[in-house]
């Protein structure tokens, strides 16, 4: 472990005595410590897992793992990735910035209960979302008959796929934006209402601008999250193979067909997406901090 | 330097549109869905390239057929909540009499409808060991042994572990004086040495295998070939007990699904197409018993024999499922947690 | 707020967010609802109170805790190393924390079942030295569930720890503290709202966690069964009511613990006297 240790971040203004500052850090032997069993930690836990993706996709060579992500089901597993990505990311944004709005710009009775309700999602069991759309619009749920006669699929197609992915994404947006508007205030929008500008025109040159960073920030959490979603996608799919199998599906497909390359290959799409993210987050996190 | 950069970017987006358009392939006439339970990957990944080429040439048509594989009890399950399903080709015949209890999706008498009761092709439940086979399993009896750690599926989830079960259950009966006591006593102990229970009969075999559990897997004898084929003959050894279950593996058209798609005559023709000698063939190389006389023989060697009960003798899959599987039945009787 | 007359938009953004809601949410979830009423209520005490079910619940809420209590710990830890000390590659390993939230759960599981499992990097070492399975044991859900927890607990620590007045410390001091009496009296008690709200949400994202489960638990009923597995099973049986009955039970449970964290989080605003 090669850390080097350095005094606090935050220097003290005053300048104490020996024991004062003794009582103000951790011994050095201490700070080493818990350096070790933090880092240890996260080498662990969180380190070792990507280099185990990274080491089995590529554990027969790089034409290997070109041949794997190159295979149609493969292609056909991305392509429907991106799409659900390309639908729910956008349509959960959207409900993101005006659930944000309403919350934060009015009052009105029940608004804690609507900020609970936002929040549901997250602590649903992804498996039991996936089977509320079955229960839904399944052969023997409450629309299967009615939409069986108009010929109209929606779960093991992608329509089913689509529900239960924004479902489980649908706060991330607005969680963001909730506590920053909140803490924002509305005096700048009240400013350029005032100075005769349009609704539109306050929202655009007033509002996002001072959004922008922590809207982006939720679009990349539910970006990830809708790209990544095994469980509730899992009840929903059929899994028909280059049809209905989104990438983390794939991966579990490939993985009990005992192609490790191949599953290992489409992890690595996914665990690479994730650096993506994480690389991204960081920047708007120092974007936000620099605001 | 712009215009370099202008260029590789649209070149960038050209390639991944390429990539797109290339998953899609030429788009055939029409397309058949099969709903098949785990281990059948291989043998239908054989197939489907033979049947296209034979409606082909029959028909002039273009075909094109879909897979979807998983447990065999959440398959019949998503068929019947609207997994639109031609064909299904599942693990046994209960899992398949629910497409018709359930939602009438297919007549009653859909295991008449093809020859040797709609299976055309069976296998056995046989034993995989690591090489050396160091806890001496030879038959069923090894199993309850002390210190003998064995893999299987959760019956109540998986096809094959049903199988697993049943002809655990008959090995027991024969050699008690048919004691139903004794046979309960006999599951109990089996299932004690139990060190996981995956939901199906491909995630067993990956604990078996790849995750190096347990001394011995318990499982269909084309998955046992299989996984010699897949990881060497030199790492495991098949264990063919003295005494096993008869494993029919039915398929039906799904008659409303089909018809509604306008599928039927494909999907008819998916299915008969499977008893003949090409197909068989196909069948005896992914170490499935073929049903037909001379292709069985021809694979007669691959196949060791041994006394095999049908599920018919041990009162059929109704009785069965009722009385073994079902909430509060001899299964969650003698299950009660592991070690 | 009385601007709520000058401000555009309230029944439009009012409107959509209720009816998206709905849509999208609360008709789905109201089905689990209606699924359930179709049992009548000594049904559903009979499914609920089954050994296995009842079973499942320990296991699904037993390593949850365990898991968010490690999970704590070691995020405390974590969240003190980042916020407090300057090293090579912090940047790198604080940005890294936030992986459980980005990793699909899938993959997760699968490669911490090859990391765990008996001939795996870690599940050989742990083997051979402790004797100790960890994949496919009770234990292979714990090691799961701390890894979708930490960011939960780091994320929600470290704020704090950058906002916390250093000037606490320095009053301590002077005043002839130790160390360890200022950590345990001081800055211990200033955090420790946040970590229970931090317990709480690693905690009801644990619970109902299936992607990564059950590849590395070894899904052996009354031993190491979850709450979403059984779920699945039930499904797969034709019991719909039974799955139902159960989710509905989690469902409930989750919403609980939701407006326990909301109620935390308000404390926790109060006591540090933010927002």
């Amino acid at each position: 472990m090669h850390a080097i240790v350095q005094p606090s971040t935050k220097p003290l203004t005053s300048n104490p005595s020996t024991t004062i500052r003794s009582a103000l850090q951790e011994p050095l032997w201490l700070k080493i410590t818990l350096i070790a069993i933090a880092l240890g930690f996260i080498f662990l836990f969180l380190c070792l897992p990507l280099l185990i993706v990274l080491f089995h996709a590529f554990a027969k060579g790089v034409g290997a793992y070109w041949e794997a992500i190159l295979q149609p089901d493969t292609l056909a597993a991305i392509k429907l990735t991106l799409l659900t990505a390309l639908v729910t990311v956008p349509a959960n944004t959207l409900f993101g910035i005006a659930a944000a709005w309403a919350i934060t710009r009015f009052e009105f009775r029940g608004k804690s209960l609507l900020t609970t309700l936002i929040d549901l999602p997250f602590s649903v069991s992804p498996v039991i979302s996936g089977v509320i759309f079955v229960l839904l619009f399944g052969m023997q749920g409450y629309f299967g008959e009615w939409l069986r006669d108009h010929d109209i699929k929606i779960v093991f197609a992608i329509p089913g796929i689509i529900l239960a992915t924004l479902f489980v994404t649908f706060p991330f947006v607005a969680r963001q934006l909730i506590p920053l508007m909140q803490e924002m205030g509305n005096e700048e929008e009240e400013a350029a209402l005032s100075l005769g500008a349009s609704s539109w025109k306050m929202f655009f040159k007033v509002t996002l601008p001072n959004i922008k960073w922590a809207l982006l920030y939720g679009v990349l959490l539910c970006n990830a999250r809708a790209m990544g979603e095994f469980g509730a996608v899992s009840v929903v799919s059929g899994h028909i193979r280059g049809l209905t199998n989104t990438l983390p599906l794939h991966v579990e497909v490939s993985y009990n067909d005992y192609q490790t390359v191949g599953a290992f290959a489409s992890a690595s799409i996914l665990a690479g997406l994730a650096v993506v993210t994480l690389v991204l987050k960081t920047l708007l996190e120092w974007k936000q901090g620099n605001r | 330097m712009k215009s370099i950069n202008f260029i590789s970017y649209k070149q960038i987006i050209f390639a991944l549109v390429a990539l797109l358009m290339a998953s899609t392939q030429a788009l055939a006439e029409r397309t058949i869905l099969n709903v098949s339970y785990d281990p059948t990957r291989e043998l239908y990944k054989e197939y489907n390239p033979l049947f296209i080429k034979h409606w082909q040439e029959k028909t002039k048509e273009t075909v094109e057929v879909q897979q979807s594989h998983a447990g065999s009890g959440k398959q019949s399950r998503a068929v019947i909540d609207g997994l639109e399903a031609d064909v299904v080709t599942l693990a046994l015949a209960y899992d398949v009499d629910q497409l018709y209890k359930q939602a009438r999706l297919i007549p009653e008498n859909w295991q008449t409808l093809l020859p040797n009761n709609s299976s055309p092709y069976t296998s056995t439940i046989v034993f995989i060991v690591r090489k050396g086979n160091s806890k001496q399993i030879k038959d069923w009896s090894d199993l309850v042994k002390d210190g003998v750690s064995i893999v299987t599926p959760n019956p109540k989830t998986s096809g094959g572990a049903r199988w697993n079960y049943l002809a655990a259950w008959a090995y027991a009966l024969k050699h008690n004086n048919n004691s139903e006591d004794a046979a309960k006593a006999f599951i109990g102990k089996l299932f004690k040495n139990a060190a996981v229970l995956d939901t199906g009969a491909r995630g067993s075999t990956t604990s078996f295998v790849e995750r190096g559990i347990g001394d011995v897997l318990i499982t269909w004898e084309n998955e046992a070939y299989l996984v010699l084929k897949e990881f060497g003959a030199d790492k495991y050894e098949v264990v063919t007990p003295s005494f096993s279950i008869l494993a029919e593996p039915p398929v039906t058209v799904v008659e409303k699904v089909a018809k509604k798609n306008g599928n039927e005559d494909i999907a008819k023709e998916y299915l008969s197409y499977l008893y003949s000698k090409e197909a068989q063939d196909i069948i005896g190389k992914n170490f499935y018993r073929p049903s037909d006389k001379d292709i069985a023989a021809k694979y007669a060697q691959q196949f060791p024999q041994l006394e095999l009960i049908t599920i018919a003798e041990l009162g059929g899959w109704n009785e069965a499922q009722k009385k073994h599987f079902a909430d509060d039945g001899v299964f969650d009787q003698i299950y009660t947690g592991g070690k | 707020m009385s601007q709520s007359q000058i401000m555009p938009g309230f029944r439009p953004a009012l409107g959509f967010t209720l009816v998206y809601l709905s849509l999208i949410v609360l008709i789905p979830l109201s089905t689990l609802v209606f699924k359930s009423f179709q049992l009548s209520w000594d049904d559903y005490l009979r499914i609920i109170g089954s050994k296995r079910v009842l079973a499942s619940f320990r296991v699904s809420f037993g390593s949850a805790l365990i898991a968010a209590a490690i999970a704590s710990v070691f995020g405390v830890i974590v969240a003190w190393v980042m916020v407090r000390y300057s090293f090579f590659g912090r940047k790198f390993f604080d940005a890294i924390i936030d992986l459980p939230f980005a990793l699909p759960t899938a993959v997760a599981g699968i490669v911490l079942a090859t990391i765990f499992q008996p001939t795996g990097v870690l599940g050989k070492f742990l083997l051979d030295t402790f004797g100790i399975q960890v994949a496919f044991k009770p234990l292979g859900i714990v090691i799961a569930l701390i890894f979708i927890s930490i960011p939960f607990v780091v994320r929600t620590l470290e704020p704090v720890l950058l906002e916390f007045d250093t000037t606490m410390e320095e009053a301590a001091a002077s005043m002839g503290a130790s160390r360890w009496q200022i950590f345990t009296k001081v800055i211990f008690p200033n955090i420790f709202p946040a970590l229970l709200t931090a317990f709480a949400l690693s905690f009801s994202r644990s619970v109902g966690e299936y992607g990564s489960v059950i590849f590395i638990a070894g899904n052996l009923p009354f031993v190491s069964e979850i709450v979403p597995l059984l779920i699945v099973t039930k499904l797969e049986q034709y019991e719909i009511e039974g799955a139902t009955a159960i989710a509905l039970t989690m469902l409930l449970i989750s919403f609980l613990f939701l407006f326990l964290i909301n109620l935390l989080q308000l404390w926790t605003h109060k006591r540090s006297g933010q927002l």
